[in-house]
């Protein structure tokens, strides 16, 4: 009974940690209409932060500046922000598809620049990376259930700042620019600077996420940064619904559900000979569900509402 | 008529504005004055360049050579963001509504300065927010209930008439209260009723002291309600004066209506 309960639980912590880089992705893409192709490299930005600034000091490795974990959190947070900010300034008047190969390419180029520098941790990833209150609360059940406290709140917070965020005029405008570029920049609207507030916005959002991914293992290596992640991300926002972010956070679990239990069932009853190819099998899965959504219910299962403005509407209704 | 303003300080003032596309010359060489509280009718053939000149004065376009001034300051080569602040507004020949937003939302979007538009408005100005956010509100029903939109407040964009998008561009921009007013086509595609509504509209504002500038093919439409007229040909000036005088110019017979008919 503990087992099973012990690994929902571990279960819900990644699926949370995910439901928040997924809800990053949604304003960029959902509220915004910007195809952000290299959803790793802003997640890898926030985990390689977190560890790099939170770490313990290993030998010919950048860091060990053991910083408080908050506030090491918080700097690859920034750090996410300011690789979406470069990026952003470069690639922002790209649009679409365009745009989607410039960051696909960054994250491939980031993923490699972590696996060859060694100072950064080389292939072998970052190491040295204490967990946070592991003294006080141990490695076992205890921990894992106050991280996945501590994760749910901030996926919580995120969800509320969010919501909170679409629904006012910056909502607004972020729709807007996302509709008809053309029609907003002639209402007196900078498209560029908003695409890029939300570009960075969403960024940082990724970056927490891939910081908790980090402190979770308390480890990172380019392994975890991959284009598969920007694929399974991508995939349970289509799923959920682009621009809904209770649709964000569904899609997530779901798709992550969907991805263990295929990943489970392939090792469990598949011929040996399959079972090789696991990891390949579930990619195509994945580029199935994608495909599929698009051309079958493009909107998701929870679609995109209609905004309208409610926070003037509950305060002045006549 | 009457004029709201000096005829000797035009509102908007080109001076021989040309717009190329490669070799092609959309626009050629074109200089005229618009004077604050007309209706000043643009008309000519189709691939005349009227569109063309219209984005280059709404910056979309930046004239390949020319200068634009706008209540006597250079504007030339500006964002059209920043025109629209300076009091320029403009509709689309094919209507750009925001489709996957509410008719409301759409008007609300356009007011400058919005405390709300920033990342962290929602926040750190929230008090300051709804108030400006009941006011724009209100101002929205208004100006919506003005252009005969307020029941569709609630719909979707994408989802009205061709001719209900018309006024919605229209109910946009006086949102942003423009000086100047630029319409590409108004009344193309338009049931009559909605176009009576249209112009009773323009009509209304022009009285409040907008000046409008007016693509238009229905030569009905501009004999009645726009002087002065001027004409466009292959990029080209060929005519200006009054609606009467161009009804009866042979160089704009044979140029606008020879065009047409063949
Ligand atoms: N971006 C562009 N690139 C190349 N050619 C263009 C471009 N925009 C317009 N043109 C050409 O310039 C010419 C003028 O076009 P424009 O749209 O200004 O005409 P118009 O007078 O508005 O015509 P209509 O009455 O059909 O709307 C046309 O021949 C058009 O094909
Ligand atoms: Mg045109």
């Amino acid at each position: 009974m503990i087992g099973v309960i012990s690994y929902l639980v571990f279960f819900a912590t990644v699926a949370s940690i995910l439901s928040i880089a997924v809800l990053g992705l949604n304003l960029q893409w959902g509220n915004t209409g910007l195809f952000n192709g290299g959803v790793v490299a802003f997640f890898g930005a926030g985990a390689y932060g977190t560890l790099i600034l939170g770490g313990t000091s290993q030998v010919g490795q950048l860091g060990g500046f053991a910083l408080p974990y908050l506030l090491a959190l918080l700097g690859g947070m920034v750090c996410a922000g300011v690789v979406a900010w470069i990026v952003g300034l470069l690639t922002i008047r790209l649009r679409h598809d365009y745009l989607a190969i410039a960051t696909f390419g960054v994250a491939v180029a980031f993923e490699t620049v972590m696996r060859n520098t060694d100072a950064l941790g080389g292939a072998q990833g970052i190491r040295g990376f204490e967990r946070p209150l592991r003294e006080t609360l141990g490695n076992g059940f205890t921990y894992n259930l106050a991280f996945f406290a501590f994760v749910l709140i901030l996926l919580i917070a995120t969800y509320l700042f969010l919501e909170r965020l679409i629904q006012s005029p910056f909502g607004r405008l972020l729709r807007a620019i996302r509709e008809d570029e053309t029609a907003a920049q002639s209402l007196g609207k900078s498209p560029s600077r908003v695409r890029l507030t939300s570009f960075v916005a969403g960024s940082v959002i990724m970056g927490l996420a891939g910081g908790l991914y980090a402190t979770f293992y308390a480890f990172i290596s380019p392994q975890d940064v991959l284009p598969i992640l920007t694929f399974q991300i991508w995939a349970m926002l289509i799923v959920g619904g682009a621009g809904n972010n209770k649709g964000a956070v569904m899609g997530t679990f779901l798709i992550w559900a969907a991805w263990t239990a295929s990943g489970w069932a392939l090792s469990r009853f598949a011929p040996l000979e399959v079972q090789l190819y696991t990891g390949s099998i579930q990619f195509v899965l994945i580029g199935f569900v994608i495909v599929g959504m698009l051309l079958w219910r493009p909107q998701g299962l929870f679609p995109e509402k209609l905004v309208v403005s409610q926070s003037a509407r509950s305060k002045n209704e006549q | 008529m009457q004029y709201m303003g000096n005829m000797a300080d035009p509102i908007l003032s080109i001076r021989n504005v040309s717009k190329t596309f490669g070799e092609f010359r959309a626009v050629n060489d074109v200089s005229l004055d618009i004077h604050a509280g007309t209706i000043t009718g643009l008309i000519g053939p189709n691939g005349a360049g009227k569109t063309t000149l219209f984005n280059v004065l709404t910056g979309m376009l930046k004239p390949t050579s020319g200068t634009v001034h706008l209540d006597g300051q250079d504007v030339t080569g500006f964002a059209p963001d920043a025109l629209f602040s300076l009091g320029l507004g403009r509709t689309f020949q094919i209507p750009r509504p925001f489709a996957k937003m509410s008719v409301l939302e759409n008007v609300m979007l356009s007011p400058m300065a919005q405390v709300g538009e920033r990342v962290w408005g929602p926040f750190l100005g929230a008090a300051k927010m709804r108030d400006q956010e009941a006011t724009i509100r209100k101002r929205a029903m208004e100006v919506l209930d003005f252009v005969t939109l307020a029941p569709l407040a609630d719909q979707a964009a994408g989802q009205i008439s061709g001719g209900q998008m018309k006024l919605l561009e229209l109910a946009r921009i006086l949102m942003g209260d423009p000086k100047l007013i630029l319409l590409d086509e108004p009344a193309a595609g338009v049931n009559p009723s909605l176009t009576r509504t249209l112009i009773e509209k323009i009509e209304e504002l022009n009285r409040d002291g907008k000046t409008f500038v007016i693509i238009e093919h229905d030569m009905d439409f501009v004999m009645q309600h726009c002087d002065p007229v001027i004409a466009l040909a292959e990029g080209s000036k060929v005519f200006e004066g009054t609606a009467e005088e161009a009804q009866n110019n042979p160089v704009l017979l044979d140029a606008y209506l020879g065009a047409q008919v063949e």
